[in-house]
C-alpha cells in the first residue's frame, strides 16, 4: 500500500476529505458570521441554532409533507432568513443604540429557547435524513472512494461561499453593505435606507446558517444539539479569520477544517482541540486575526 | 429668487447627548444662492448642517426644505427631499474604489450630472476610477465628496469646510468648481473657515457665536463689517 509520512494514502485522504467536509461547514457559517458582526456590531450567537433550524425545517418538509430534499434546499434557507427578519425587526433592531453586549445576550439566550423548544419536542437523539437519491452511492476515483453527497457538499459550499463574497465585493448592492459597514450614519444620509439594509443582511446570515444546516442534515442526521456542537468551533474559527473579513472567514474555515483533519492521522488524540490550539497563538500573536484589520 | 426660501431654520436647537450645542438658530437659504456660515471653531456651525441633515436626532424646532418639513423624516429621506451632504471628514469609503464612491449616493431627482459629465470637470478621479477610495490625494478625496452628490440630482449641497488642510492651489480649483456649480443653479450652504475663499464665492454670510446666529449680510456689506468680523473670529 502506498504510504505518506508512513500513513496509508487512503486513510490520509480520507481524513483530508472529512476535514475539508467540516471546513465546508465553518465556511459557510463564519461567513454569516462576519457578515452580520460587519454590519450590525452583533456577534449572533443563535447562528448555531438558526444552523440547525435549517436542518429541521428540511427534516419537518420530509414527515410531514413528504417535500424532498431538493425543494427543501431551497425552502429551508428562506423559511430560516424569515425567522431572521422577524427577530431583527421585533427585537435586535431596539439593541443596536446600547451597548453591543446586548445583541449578544439577546441572540445567546434566543439560541437556548430555541434549542430547549426542540429538545422538548424532539429529543436530543439525531434523527436520520437520508441522501438524495441523485446523490447516493459513491465513486471510486482511483486512489479513494469519495461518497457524491460529500462530494456536493463541498462543491456547494464553495460556490455560496464564493458566490455571497461576489455578491458583497463585486456588485452594487455589495457596496452599500461595505459602505454601511464602515459609516451606516453617512450611507443613511446619502438616501439608502440603511435600516432596512440591517434587515435583510440579518435575514441574509441566518438563510446561509440555514442552508448549511440543511446541507448537514444528511452528513450529521438532525438533533436540537447539531448547532451547539458545531457553533463553539465556528466562533474559533472566526476569532482566527479575523472578525468581519468576509474572505478571511471563507479561508479560514476550510483551513481550519484541514487542519483538524490532519490531526486526525496524525496525532488523533489532538484532533478535537487543535483549533482552539491554533485561536489561542492566534490570539497572542496577531490578536485582530490573521485576515483582521488592526484596530 | 423666488419669495419663498428653499430652506428655512426656525429655531433651531440641538444637543450632543446632553450638551446643549445649539441655542435657536435661525436662517434662510434663497434658490441659487451660494450662503456661508462664519463662526470660531466650535460655534455650532458643523452641528447646524448635521441637525440640517437629520444625523442628529435630538433637535428641536422647525426645519423645512423646498416645502417639506425635514424636522419629522427619517434620516434616509433627507436625501430624497433633495439636500446633499458633504462632510468636513469627507466621508470617503476605504473598501470602495473611486467608482463605487461615486456611483453610490442613490439618485434622488431627474437632473443630475450623467459620470461623463462629472468626470469632464475631474478628470484626476477618472484616471484614478479603479483606485481604493482612500489612496486619493486629500483635494482629490474633497473633489470625489463633492462630485459624488451631482450625480444624485439634489437641489441644495451643505458643504462642511471644503479647503480644510488643502493647498493653495487645491483650493482655487474648489473655488473655480462651487462657481461653476452656482452657475448652473445649484444651491450651496458652506461653512468655512478660511474667509477669503468664502468672500469671493457666497452671495451672503451668516456669523454665528455660542450656538447661535448673531448677523446676516450680503456680500456686499462684507468691507462694512471688517472690525466687527475681526473681533467675533479673531481673524
Amino acid at each position: 500500500m502506498t504510504m505518506i509520512f508512513g500513513i496509508p494514502v487512503q486513510a490520509f485522504l480520507g481524513q483530508l476529505l472529512v476535514g475539508l467536509i467540516n471546513g465546508s461547514f465553518y465556511a459557510m457559517l463564519s461567513l454569516g458570521l462576519a457578515i452580520i458582526f460587519g454590519l450590525l456590531r452583533v456577534i449572533n450567537f443563535a447562528h448555531g441554532a438558526q444552523y440547525m433550524l435549517g436542518a429541521f425545517v428540511g427534516y419537518l418538509l420530509l414527515v410531514h409533507l413528504g417535500i424532498g430534499y431538493w425543494p427543501a434546499l431551497i425552502i429551508a434557507p428562506i423559511i430560516v432568513g424569515i425567522f431572521g427578519i422577524v427577530i431583527e425587526r421585533l427585537a435586535l433592531s431596539k439593541l443596536y443604540d446600547i451597548d453591543p453586549l446586548y445583541g449578544l445576550l439577546f441572540t445567546f439566550g434566543l439560541a437556548l429557547v430555541i434549542e430547549g423548544v426542540f429538545r422538548y419536542y424532539y429529543g436530543v437523539s439525531g434523527n436520520p435524513y437520508s441522501v438524495p437519491a441523485l446523490l447516493a452511492g459513491g465513486t471510486n476515483l482511483g486512489f479513494m472512494f469519495l461518497p457524491n453527497y460529500r462530494g456536493w457538499v463541498v462543491v456547494a459550499s464553495l460556490a455560496v461561499c464564493l458566490g455571497t463574497w461576489f455578491a458583497i465585493e463585486k456588485t452594487r448592492l455589495g457596496a452599500y453593505l461595505r459602505a454601511a459597514t464602515e459609516n451606516p450614519r453617512l450611507v443613511q444620509a446619502f438616501g439608502v435606507n440603511v435600516p432596512l439594509l440591517l434587515t435583510l443582511t440579518y435575514g441574509l446570515g441566518s438563510a446561509l446558517a440555514g442552508l448549511a444546516g440543511i446541507l448537514a442534515a444528511p452528513v450529521y442526521q438532525v438533533s436540537p444539539l447539531m448547532g451547539s456542537n458545531l457553533i463553539i468551533v465556528v466562533f474559533a474559527v472566526v476569532v482566527v479569520g479575523g472578525m468581519g473579513s468576509i474572505m478571511g472567514a471563507i479561508v479560514t474555515g476550510y483551513m481550519l477544517g484541514l487542519a483538524e483533519g490532519l490531526t486526525k492521522v496524525f496525532y488523533p488524540e489532538a484532533s478535537s482541540i487543535v483549533i482552539f490550539v491554533i485561536m489561542a497563538i492566534v490570539l497572542l500573536v496577531r490578536p485582530a486575526g490573521l485576515f483582521g484589520k488592526d484596530a | 429668487m423666488t419669495d419663498a426660501p428653499l430652506l428655512s431654520v426656525r429655531g433651531l436647537n440641538a444637543w450632543y447627548g446632553e450638551s446643549h450645542a445649539l441655542h435657536g438658530v435661525d436662517l434662510e437659504v434663497f434658490q441659487g444662492e451660494t450662503v456661508t456660515l462664519l463662526g470660531r471653531n466650535g460655534v455650532g456651525k458643523t452641528t447646524t448642517l448635521r441637525a440640517i441633515m437629520g444625523l442628529i436626532r435630538k433637535r428641536t424646532g422647525e426645519i423645512s426644505f423646498d416645502g417639506k418639513d425635514l424636522m419629522r423624516m427619517p434620516l434616509h429621506h433627507t436625501a430624497r427631499a433633495g439636500l446633499g451632504y458633504v462632510p468636513e471628514e469627507r466621508g470617503i469609503f476605504a473598501t470602495l474604489t473611486v467608482d463605487e464612491n461615486l456611483l453610490l449616493p442613490p439618485v434622488v431627482a431627474p437632473g443630475g450630472m450623467s459620470v461623463e459629465e462629472i468626470f469632464d470637470l475631474f478628470p484626476n478621479l477618472k484616471e484614478r476610477r479603479n483606485s481604493q477610495g482612500t489612496k486619493l490625494s486629500g483635494g482629490e478625496q474633497q473633489m470625489l465628496a463633492i462630485a459624488r452628490m451631482l450625480r444624485t440630482g439634489v437641489k441644495m449641497l451643505l458643504l462642511d469646510e471644503p479647503t480644510e488642510g488643502l493647498a493653495p492651489v487645491i483650493v482655487q480649483r474648489i473655488g473655480e468648481l462651487l462657481a461653476t456649480l452656482k452657475r448652473r443653479g445649484m444651491t450651496i450652504l458652506l461653512v468655512e473657515q478660511n474667509f477669503r475663499f468664502a468672500s469671493r464665492i457666497a452671495d451672503r454670510f451668516y456669523l454665528m457665536e455660542h450656538g447661535k446666529v448673531m448677523a446676516g449680510f450680503p456680500a456686499g456689506e462684507l468691507s462694512d463689517r471688517t472690525e466687527q468680523l475681526h473681533e467675533v473670529l479673531g481673524v
